[in-house]
């Protein structure tokens, strides 16, 4: 479990205005959660992201991962091994000069020994669905499959929380699938908790849980469908309504028999169906 | 035509061992005052495109024309182009250097020789277009601003230089919606009030249907689809899909149901298309 305790981080620019940039946080993430964060720009998320695995520590409160204290300098590395973190431009965190050194690069910074290693990066190229490529030269690949090279690199050092920065943002809408799909299944099947942070509604709509950060505070947590039953507040936050759920409350307010509250195409899918 | 590439192609390292051609006979026009989208996945050659449109990079074989000048036969004329065509590269924040906002948007066109009132009246007219305050603003650091104010300075200090075509790759990536939104309805402002020629890249289906007057399509280096929104996306589900690019969501629901039977057009781009056809049909039905 990830547990923030009144939380607070303040940004020291060397001047006066100290940034306050998480604001008193409290919150539990459970192991197998699924979670997506949205917010503003500038409202904590990648500030939050990197205080789960110690990048980042609090200048006030705690946040304790699985009995660890990110403050606890002698178990940093233990805490790293079991928070993965995954960044926007896959680029800046691809190393090595093929796709198998890639994601033994964790591994061998921690001494692993050859044959374990060989195992867990066959393990880890099978579970993000990349074995048939390995020989390919990282640069080569498309965003998705380095972003799922990255993935990889993280599940070989038995990782059990992942936090994905907008791991999406610079990828065509194939790679963002491939990356969602990836994300799901390792959180379905393999138990990972996964913390995603997105601007896209439409992704978040897909989590079983989401977090609504303002300005370095929580707004809202809950399921999608409460999440996005607050329209007005999600406006005021610089946020909106994914693009179906739009649709839906429109076709509702006319008078048509709808649930104002799909949040995905299938579910749109299935209602219109009947209704037209 | 404005801008006009003739059979080009772009090899990067030609004659090494790891010679990649990334452009294979591309014939690509741009009239002045359209609104062209480029779509494609991560590693087609959009960013070399676009790096070609305005002379930064000089094509294997072929010719750009602008403004029917051959730009690398006339290399004199260079500098003048340049100035015509306006390019925002994907997270031009990071392009951001100097100490206050004033002297980040002045720095292209006084480069370029502008002095004075001269000067300050392009700053100011480019702080307008994307709507930030002068006197509110010129003083500050580009570097304390939030994420879409950051964009909005650096897409200005293009826009100073008075480009008659601004080319903007990505320009929405990791802003979040409402601030999207707003930069979305700037650029749509820069086409319909400033008479500006858009080239607009992005992964965003949404955006750039809600937009492009006309969108290209790239896949390995070629030219797959050349047509209206309405036609890309009505048409090419499948190809779309191949070449690992989608059609927008909403796009996407009419086509499903068109699938299965029902009476709908597929040529539906946006919410409220998608909203007056579906509430049409159901009054139909009653």
């Amino acid at each position: 479990m990830i547990r923030f305790s009144n939380v607070t981080h303040i940004y020291h620019n060397n001047r006066e205005d100290n940034t306050i940039s998480l604001s008193d946080i409290s919150i539990d993430i459970n192991a197998g959660d699924f979670v997506a964060v949205i917010g503003a720009n500038g409202s904590g998320k990648s500030t939050f992201a990197k205080h789960i695995n110690g990048l980042l520590l609090p200048s006030n409160g705690s946040v304790v991962v699985d009995g660890y204290d990110t403050k606890d300098k002698n178990k940093i590395w233990e805490l790293r091994k079991k928070v993965g973190m995954v960044f926007q431009n896959p680029d800046n965190q691809l190393v090595a000069t093929t796709i198998e050194d890639d994601i033994a690069f964790g591994m061998e910074n921690i001494g692993i020994e050859e044959y374990e290693m060989r195992k867990r990066v066959e393990w880890a190229l099978n579970l993000v669905d990349m074995a048939d490529l390995r020989n390919k030269e990282p640069h080569l690949l498309s965003g998705g499959q380095k972003q799922k090279v990255v993935i990889a690199g993280a599940l070989a050092m038995h990782t059990s929380y992942l936090v994905l920065d907008e791991p999406t943002s610079m990828l065509d809408p194939k790679g963002r699938k491939e990356i969602f799909d990836t994300i799901k299944r390792l959180n379905k099947e393999e138990d990972i908790t996964i913390i995603y942070i997105t601007h896209f509604m439409s992704e978040a709509a897909e989590f079983d849980k989401i977090i609504v950060l303002d300005k370095g505070k929580i707004a809202l947590t809950g399921t999608p469908k409460n999440i996005f039953l607050h329209h007005n507040k999600l406006q005021k936050l610089n946020l909106e309504l994914p693009q179906v759920t739009l649709l839906a409350r429109q076709l509702s307010e006319n008078g048509l028999k709808i649930s104002p509250n799909i949040l995905n195409e299938k579910e749109m899918i299935k209602e219109l169906c009947s209704l037209i | 035509m404005f801008i006009d590439l003739k059979n080009v192609s772009f090899t990067y390292n030609l004659n090494m061992p790891f010679e990649t051609e990334v452009l294979k006979s591309l014939n690509i026009s741009i009239n002045k005052g359209e609104f062209v989208g480029i779509i494609g996945h991560t590693g087609c050659g959009k960013t070399t495109l676009l790096q070609l449109l305005n002379g930064l990079l000089e094509p294997t074989v072929g010719n750009v024309f602008v403004d029917g000048i051959d730009i690398h036969k006339e290399k004199n004329k260079l500098r003048e182009i340049r100035k015509k065509i306006g390019l925002s590269f994907q997270y031009p924040e990071n392009q951001l250097f100097e100490e206050t906002i004033f002297k980040e948007i002045a720095f292209g066109p006084k480069n370029l020789g502008l002095k004075g009132n001269n000067l300050i009246e392009n700053v100011k007219k480019a702080m307008k277009m994307v709507d930030l305050d002068y006197s509110n603003y010129k003083e500050r650091s580009p570097f304390n601003l939030s994420g879409g104010e950051m964009r909005r300075v650096a897409i200005a200090s293009i826009l100073a230089i008075d480009p008659e075509v601004i080319i903007l790759d990505e320009p929405t990536a990791s802003l979040d919606p409402q601030t999207r939104n707003k930069l979305l309805n700037l650029i749509k402002d820069l086409f319909r009030c400033y008479n500006k020629t858009i080239v607009l890249v992005s992964h965003n289906m949404e955006v750039i249907a809600e937009l492009a007057q006309r969108i290209i399509v790239m896949e390995k280096g070629r030219i797959v689809l050349n047509d209206t929104p309405k036609n890309i996306f009505r048409n090419n589900v499948e190809l779309l899909e191949e070449v690992g690019l989608a059609i927008p969501q909403i796009t996407s629901i009419v086509h499903k149901l068109r699938k299965m039977g029902k009476p709908i057009r597929t040529d539906i781009l946006n919410i409220e298309e998608a909203k007056n056809e579906i509430l049409k049909i159901a009054r139909n039905n009653r």
